[in-house]
């Protein structure tokens, strides 16, 4: 419980904390595996060896993110009507589907709700709890395919010491949060929607692109030249809401510490570093962990460990199976 | 060293200077990135306060400051309007990024679609039938009966399910009106490279087709007329010039919904008659 509370906190910006307890079990795998020291090192180069570096997860998520961008392009182009509308509120076959996060500024700013708003947010709620709020992020939203090329170029950059990362406090995207709820509540816009490249991106792909690319592009840049990856890690509400839906989210990328040479491959990848502080050596505390709510279960990390350490697990199905 | 290493861990500051200075910057740049995007999104409002434009919301749309709430940014409404008459704004439109307009000379409203799809597809409510009972009504915004759709006047159901209208038509430059000139009209409405698009009941009844396949020939210009498409909005209406001479005037009636197609039809370049957006009746004598 204690564990799933710092993950909340960490989603908000807290810094991870040291576990309180080790479990004995996990006290005896450390020890084995530290035990000799020049089998650990070999074991270490064996697996690094016998590793057959894949793209397999971040091909299947591009796969699905730029079909699901598709599917709402040709379904008005072709006129096939499987799934109408932007990324902000569309029907599927008919059936009512609303972003969760614009519906929320809708309901703060206009503060009336009616039946198929609810409808629709309620089912997207549903889905998203089932599949891990943020898996949104990775797996359907535009921009972050967007950022996550252009953080290539940002990364090579940095390499060659042209560009340094600047970070900000995690916080700072909870703050975020706040004010443009109160935004909405106070002004009665939607003011959010105004910038979200979210809602821009899909758009412009659906309905043809505009001047608001400009904005999209400036966050590029802003990426590229000063901060890595800003906009997912320290602004976007959207990311935010969706961790908080996905919270209890049986479908969670899973640690085990058994398998886990602690060389941090996976952390210099991941979007939020932060939710894999458990692969430090001596920061996990149980055998096997869930990263918690703030995980966009992107597979970057499951791609990129040598030795299975990171897997896709869902929480109940994998123990049967 | 190890004289000094009880009284350095007893006197051990929670944080070195130089940590300290990070974590100082990091903060001082947080703030500084949360200031900068909160002003970037505020800075939405300029567009809707100098209300540069008043656009020509679709039909159903609520009030202006509660479309703009209320409105998800999705779309729909684009989609399912058979004449492609809804527009989205842009980012220079302010928080109106995303929310629907209709540009009416370019492309009007003509009611193709006979039961007003884009309220049907509306998620939020923007777009409504029935606007709930805390929303306020402007006088002069009701119609005073259901708008009969001529299209479809010898249908059972002959009236559109719209309660408000969206703008009201003007004869804004009474000057340049072929009929005011006593002149008749032959040709393309809009000309070969128009692009709008109009549903003429005795070509197809469900089929928009091109305004520019659509050749009028009339003795007295009379199109915004005889092409609106709501019974009884607007008449043709004599009367006798300064020189003495008999003329006609087109004449905006109390059923005027404000769709546009008068706008885009009129053949004079600008248009001499055009629809005031979000605009209410104030009566006859305008």
């Amino acid at each position: 419980m204690s564990r799933y509370l710092d993950l909340l906190k960490g989603m908000l910006g807290a810094a991870p904390k040291r576990p309180e307890k080790v479990s004995e079990k996990v006290q005896k795998i450390m020890f084995l595996k530290y035990e000799d020291k020049d089998r650990y090192i070999k074991e270490k180069l064996h697996a690094r060896d016998h590793h057959i570096v894949s793209h397999k997860w971040r091909n299947r998520r591009w796969a699905v993110l730029i079909a699901t961008n598709l599917l709402f392009v040709f379904s008005f182009w072709l006129d096939i009507q499987i799934l109408e509308g932007a990324l902000t509120a569309s029907r599927f076959v008919g059936f009512h589907l609303i972003d969760l996060n614009s519906a929320l500024h809708v309901m703060l700013a206009h503060k009336h709700i009616i039946v198929n708003l609810f409808i629709g947010t309620f089912t997207v709620f549903l889905l998203w709890v089932l599949l891990g709020g943020r898996s949104f992020c990775s797996w359907v939203c535009p921009y972050h395919l967007l950022a996550e090329w252009t953080e290539k170029l940002h990364l090579w950059l940095v390499d060659r010491k042209i560009v340094t990362d600047h970070e900000f406090h995690r916080g700072t995207r909870t703050v975020f949060w706040l004010l443009f709820a109160l935004l909405s509540v106070v002004t009665g816009y939607t003011i959010f929607e105004t910038i979200s490249p979210t809602g821009i991106l899909s758009r412009a792909l659906i309905y043809g692109p505009g001047l608001a690319l400009g904005w999209v592009f400036l966050l590029l840049l802003f990426e590229v030249f000063w901060s890595r990856r800003a906009w997912c890690r320290y602004v976007c509400p959207i990311g935010l809401t969706y961790g908080a839906v996905g919270a209890l989210s049986p479908l969670q990328i899973t640690y085990h510490v058994e398998h886990c040479f602690h060389e941090g491959d996976c952390r210099k990848v991941c979007l939020v570093p932060h939710v894999l502080d458990v692969t430090v050596k001596g920061r996990a505390g149980e055998e096997t962990l869930g990263l918690g709510p703030d995980c966009t279960r992107c597979g970057l990390c499951v791609d990129i460990c040598p030795t299975g350490a990171l897997r896709y697990e869902v929480k109940g199905l994998s123990k049967l199976l | 060293m190890s004289e000094n290493e009880p009284r350095a861990a007893a006197h051990k500051p929670a944080m070195s200077i130089e940590k300290a200075q990070k974590a100082r910057r990091k903060f001082l740049q947080s703030v500084g990135l949360t200031a900068g995007i909160v002003g970037i999104s505020l800075l939405g409002y300029i567009p809707v306060t100098s209300a540069r434009t008043t656009r020509l919301r679709p039909p159903g749309a609520l009030d202006e400051a509660d479309f703009l709430s209320s409105c998800i940014k999705c779309g729909q409404c684009v989609q399912v309007c058979p004449v492609a008459a809804i527009k989205l704004g842009d980012i220079d439109d302010g928080f109106g990024l995303g929310v629907p307009y209709i540009a009416a000379r370019d492309q009007a409203c003509d009611f193709s679609c006979d039961a007003v799809q884009c309220i049907l597809a509306c998620p939020t409510g923007s777009l409504t039938y029935h606007k709930p009972d805390f929303l306020g009504v402007r006088a002069g915004a009701p119609l005073a009966h259901a708008p009969i759709l001529k299209a479809k006047e010898n249908d059972a159901e002959p009236s559109l399910n719209l309660k408000e209208r969206f703008g009201v038509a003007r004869l804004a430059r009474p000057e340049s009106c072929l009929a005011v000139q006593g002149k008749g009209f032959k040709g393309q409405a809009r000309g070969p490279a128009f692009k709008g698009e109009m549903r003429y009941v005795d070509v197809d009844r469900w089929a928009p087709i091109p305004v520019r396949d659509h050749p009028y020939e009339r003795d007295i210009c009379d199109l915004c007329v005889t092409e609106c498409p709501i019974k009884d909005a607007i008449s043709l209406q004599p009367f006798v010039n300064e020189a003495g001479d008999q003329r006609f005037m087109p004449v905006v009636q109390e059923q005027c919904v404000g769709c546009g197609v008068c706008e885009m039809i009129c053949p004079v370049e600008p248009a001499a008659i055009v629809v005031d957006a979000q605009a209410v009746w104030k009566g006859a004598a305008r």
